[in-house]
């Protein structure tokens, strides 16, 4: 009996051994530890001994079992193993290949050139205010002190619907109608679509973008304009920029000023935007008393500052939707 | 405006360099455009006289001449037309080297040697014509180099000048702004009455002296019809940038450039009766200098002798008036016109003229007599002649009122952020010529002088002030203020959260423009009458876009035309409905996608985009926007496939549409392939709002499948629905699998596969009441869409 165990663990041994993957490995369980088991066989045939036997043939049964289930497990986890590995292996993959699925798109570069207007006026307590693209000729010349005969108000320059309607020239309109319904203080700035006309070309757009701004509170005075304008310039292009403020006209600002900024390595000045300290006639045109409240304003172009932000040499480029332009912003 | 910074300096003693002068022009106002030098390098060529000059004996167009420089005689054979004896001219010796760097040789030209050259203004670069060698006129030292002569070592200066400042368009308007800054005098410049010699005048009458309150005109007769302007008048003009036309013409045009007086040379011959300034009548018929016929109107203020208009007052002269080669007696005029008169004719008519340009912006109203007596004494000097006396007319009650402005020191503080003291704010406005009163405690009456039409208000004055001191001594300050703190947008809201949504799934953000081709417009939105410009820059700009999809189309279509065959754009913007004066300014988003769901990649299987890949697209803006309750119809727009187009519905208000762009449409916008387009109102997908958050349970869900056939025509979507209308409270979710139809499914009816969730929040489900619900859907299935379970 004795030798009889010791055999089979031996063959057992063996099979175990001999099994190259789980199916296999649950074969050689089955052989031995299932109904018709080899091991199963030995304990069934313990009813046939003698009483006197059973105890210690049982136990003899039980730790070959038991041995034999150690081989088995530990075949087990060795078949685990290789058989994991196999699949890691199979599973490597060329991490050199491109990603899958979709490609982001781009903003548009004046959409995120506004954006970057408008938050850092956003630091400085400005709030953005919008306004009607066809406007009256009130709102966009008679109120801001644009008399009738300006060259401005010239079909030359402005497009017109022949109903006393026209296209906004600038944003200022929304300055005028912000203030027509809010008392002062007033802090906004107006992004939008402004229209001259004007044939396309490298530096010409009949349609452009403007981004206008006004503060009106008590004493507020050019050289509040020059600080916030200055805080802006060097925050837009990230750097501390030589600028330059010089006497200009516009007919809604009174003093006005032109402002010109040299870019980091260069000494050319460049004009970036216009400003002032709002006309009396314009706070009339609202109803603000101007004894009690003065404003600055200022406008610059949304296309000229992305030109000089990300060296576009032709606006064209801004409206032509070519992806090929587009996508260099994503 | 071009000047001379010789003549500039003529005017004012500025202690400054070329540099600094530029860099104060700018600062003060005057913005200088670009310089640049008055001549070209050449060395070499002087003044010389022509003695002799003789037919070469071999060449019929060249004349053999002899020069004189000074010191020696030289035989030159030049071929210039207007070569004659007695001339002088620019002549280059042998070892003269021209602008370019020609150098001159004696050479032989027919077999005479010549000894230099004669050199044309063309040659020298002083000029853009070549009828001939440069006439110097007389006046000029023979041998005296022509930098010299001509003073060339001089600037143009090409200064850009606000419309404000009509009295800078002179030499003299721009060095008073200097002289004011320098704080040093401009000089007196000699213009002392010239003594009448004749008593000949001519009559003026003021008919409109609201536009013409100051006429002053003086008769000079027998002048030379042979003069010629001297060199130095001639290049003055020329850097000025003015051509040389005769000496009349070009002395008048001098006085304009120099005291910013525009004057007008009549001839006296052609002049019929006297002078009368008034309105043009209805209808007048004028032809002008420049050949052009004019039909005027009552808005016109003409300068008319007894029988018709003869100029339009302050802009042009007419033909049939002005001085010609042969004409001996003159008539001229320098007048006062106001700028109400003026402002806007030049372009109405087109007419562009330098005395236009100044009288729009306003001319000096005590300037037409300086103007007279320097123009009078320039032409007797230049042509000869006997001068009439100067005669004035004038209608003091319309001329200019001078305003008295004040000015309040603390105002000057409040407005530039820094005080001025008493004694340099009167003394800027008194350098820049003003009346200034003070009553010693900060308070000014300031009168400004004839020459400024844009002092009217305290601002005014105070920006003279910062303006003389320069803007750049003013401190930068940061104005008060209190920040209020406001909700802010849900974070991805709004517009940058919607466009990171679209980006996300692969669109690009495009701006196209407002106004659009009103035959694109025709082509996908027929349904609208866009609103016409008036006056577009072309045809294809004509119309304001009623929706976002002309822009996109044409996007489109110059993407695929430049091989890119997969586009996806969007766009935000107001588009313009409605028309007339309902005309609405809508804020919407469009876009479009093209060609493939993905980009050409290599683990994908390749397939176009279709109307459900934009229908998820669409549903993420919604989601994003915290809207729920969003549907889709099918509907039609005459634009899109008739089978793929839905209209989206937000709680059932109309948002917009969605579909693939119809064949026709394809074809017509000549692209190759279709696309799928959406558009909707902007205003719902920016709310943001908060979610309404549901409870999660800890209990198992279970899923089940059914499967049912329903007649074609039943929309998928309408399953959902009365499945889960039909369902008890534990469905959570009926999702659509799969779409059949085909061999296995009855011809005229297609299967639904429908995915079902159920779970409880508050226990674990049996399999009884799984199979309850399930049966209660299968139930409203059939009674409401006659939906059969799948054998």
């Amino acid at each position: 009996m004795a030798l009889d165990l010791s055999n089979i663990l031996e063959e057992a041994g063996h099979a175990i051994a001999q099994a190259q993957d789980l199916r296999a490995l649950d074969a050689v369980r089955v052989a031995y530890l299932g109904r018709k088991g080899v091991i199963t066989g030995q304990l069934k045939q313990l009813g046939s001994l003698d009483p006197g036997e059973r105890p210690a043939a049982g136990q003899a049964i039980n730790r070959a079992k038991q041995r034999f289930g150690e081989l088995l497990e530990a075949r087990r986890a060795a078949l685990n193993e290789s058989e994991l590995e196999a699949q890691l292996s199979t599973d490597a993959v060329d991490v050199s290949l491109p990603g899958r699925g979709q490609r982001t798109g781009s903003r548009h570069p004046l959409v995120i050139t506004a954006r970057r207007i408008e938050a850092i006026f956003a630091q400085l307590g400005f709030s953005v205010a919008e306004g009607p693209e066809v406007e009256d000729e009130y709102h966009n010349f008679e109120a801001l002190n644009i008399p009738q005969n300006h060259p401005a108000r010239a079909m030359q320059d402005t497009f017109y619907f022949g109903d006393g309607r026209l296209l906004r020239t600038h944003t200022s309109n929304v300055q005028i109608r912000y203030m027509e319904t809010q008392p002062p203080p007033v802090r906004i700035i107006a992004p939008g679509r402004v229209f001259r006309c004007d044939t396309p070309d490298a530096t010409h757009s009949p349609m452009f973008h403007q981004v206008e701004g006004l503060l009106v509170d008590h004493d507020v005075s050019l050289a509040d304009l020059k600080g916030h304008l200055h805080q802006f310039l060097n925050a837009f292009f990230d750097a501390e920029l030589r600028v330059r403020f010089r006497p200009s006209y516009f007919p809604f600002t009174e003093p006005s000023a032109e402002v010109d900024v040299q870019l980091p390595g260069s000494d050319k000045w460049l004009e970036v935007l216009g400003c002032g300290v709002v006309h009396q006639e314009v706070f009339k045109a609202v109803g603000y008393d101007h004894e009690r409240y003065t404003g600055y304003a200022f406008g610059m172009g949304v296309e000229r500052l992305a030109m000089l932000r990300y060296g576009v040499e032709d606006l064209r480029l801004f409206f032509e939707n070519d992806l090929r332009f587009l996508e260099q912003f994503r | 405006m071009k000047l001379s910074e010789a003549w500039l300096r003529e005017w004012v003693e500025l202690p400054v360099s070329s540099h600094e002068l530029l860099e104060q022009l700018t600062m003060l106002g005057l913005e200088v455009d670009f310089t640049e030098p008055a001549a070209p390098p050449f060395t070499g060529v002087v003044v010389a006289e022509v003695c002799a000059v003789e037919q070469h004996p071999d060449a019929d167009k060249l004349s053999v001449c002899q020069v004189d420089d000074g010191d020696k005689r030289y035989t030159v054979v030049c071929g210039a037309p207007n070569v004659r004896a007695g001339m002088r001219g620019a002549f280059a010796a042998p070892g003269a080297k021209l602008p370019g760097g020609v150098k001159i040789r004696k050479t032989k030209l027919r077999g005479v040697v010549s000894e230099g050259m004669l050199c044309s203004g063309r040659e020298l670069e002083l000029s853009e014509e070549s009828d001939g060698i440069l006439d110097l006129g007389d006046g000029l030292t023979v041998g005296e180099l022509l930098q010299t002569a001509l003073q060339l070592d001089d600037t143009i200066i090409d200064i850009d000048l606000t419309p404000n400042r009509g009295d800078c368009l002179s030499v003299r308007g721009v060095a008073r702004d200097l002289a004011a800054r320098n704080n040093v005098p401009v000089r007196a410049i000699d213009i002392e009455p010239v003594a009448a010699t004749i008593e000949d005048t001519f009559p003026v009458r003021l008919d409109e002296p609201g536009g013409c309150p100051r006429y002053v005109g003086r008769v000079i007769r027998g002048i030379d019809p042979t003069a010629r302007s001297p060199g130095w008048l001639v290049e003055k003009l020329r850097r000025c940038g003015v051509r040389s036309i005769s000496p009349t013409v070009d002395i008048t045009n001098y006085v304009m450039l120099e005291l910013g007086q525009p004057m007008h040379a009549f001839d006296l011959a052609r002049l019929n009766g006297g002078i009368h300034v008034r309105k043009a009548h209805a209808g007048e018929k004028l032809t002008m200098l420049d050949g052009s016929e004019l039909e005027l109107d009552q808005e016109i203020l003409v300068i008319a002798d007894d029988k018709a208009a003869v100029a339009m007052a302050g802009i042009m002269g007419g033909e049939h008036s002005g001085v010609e080669d042969h004409t001996r007696d003159i008539f001229l005029e320098a007048a006062f016109f106001a700028t109400g008169w003026i402002s806007g004719r030049p372009r109405r008519f087109g007419l562009f003229t330098d005395s236009g340009q100044r009288f729009e912006r306003g001319v000096d109203w005590q300037s037409q007599r300086e103007g007279m007596e320097r123009a009078t004494r320039l032409v007797l000097e230049i042509c000869g002649g006997e001068p009439g006396p100067l005669v004035e007319t004038v209608d003091e009650a319309h001329l200019p009122d001078v305003p008295t402005v004040p000015l309040r020191r603390p105002q000057i503080e409040r407005l530039l952020g820094q005080a001025v003291t008493d004694g340099e704010v009167s003394g800027i406005l008194q350098r820049l010529e003003m009346q200034v009163s003070s009553d010693g405690e900060g308070r000014w009456r300031v009168q400004p002088p004839s020459h400024r039409f844009d002092i009217a208000i305290e601002p005014d004055l105070i920006e003279e002030l910062a303006r003389i001191k320069g803007y750049d001594q003013l401190p930068e300050a940061q104005p008060a203020y209190a920040p209020r703190a406001r909700p802010p947008a849900e974070a991805g809201s709004g517009m940058p959260g919607l466009e990171n949504i679209l980006l996300g799934r692969g669109y690009s953000q495009a701006v196209t423009y407002s106004f659009i081709d009103p035959g694109m417009a025709r082509l996908l939105e027929p349904a609208q009458e866009p609103l016409a410009l008036l006056n577009p820059i072309s045809q294809d700009l004509a119309a304001m876009r009623t929706s976002l999809w002309p822009g996109l189309a044409a996007a489109l279509r110059h993407n695929l035309n430049r091989q890119q065959p997969r586009v996806r754009l969007f766009e935000t913007g107001l588009v313009f409905v409605g028309g007339g004066q309902a005309l609405q300014q809508v804020p919407r988003i469009g876009g479009l996608a093209c060609g493939p769901v993905h980009p050409l990649q290599w683990g994908e299987p390749s397939r176009t985009v279709d109307f459900f890949d934009v229908k998820a697209d669409i549903e993420a803006l919604f989601h994003n926007a915290g809207q729920t309750g969003v549907s889709l119809e099918a509907a039609t727009h005459p634009a899109l496939h008739p089978g793929q187009t839905a209209r989206i519905l937000l709680a059932g208000r109309a948002q917009g549409w969605l579909g693939s762009l119809h064949p026709r449409v394809v074809q017509a916008l000549e692209i190759a392939e279709g696309a799928v387009l959406f558009e909707l109102a902007l205003a719902a997908l920016l709310v943001g709002k908060p979610p309404e958050i549901r409870e999660i349970s800890r209990f198992p869900s279970i899923r089940r499948d059914i499967n049912v056939v329903v007649d074609e025509k039943v929309p998928a979507g309408a399953c959902v629905e009365v499945a889960y209308d039909a369902a008890p409270a534990i469905v959570r979710e009926v999702m659509i699998l799969s779409i059949y139809a085909g061999s296995g499914v009855v011809s005229g009816r297609k299967s639904v596969a429908l995915g079902l969730i159920l779970q409880d929040l508050s226990r674990t489900l049996v399999d009884q009441e799984v199979d309850d619900a399930v049966d209660q859907i299968l139930a409203g299935l059939d009674q409401k869409l006659g939906a059969k379970l799948r054998e």
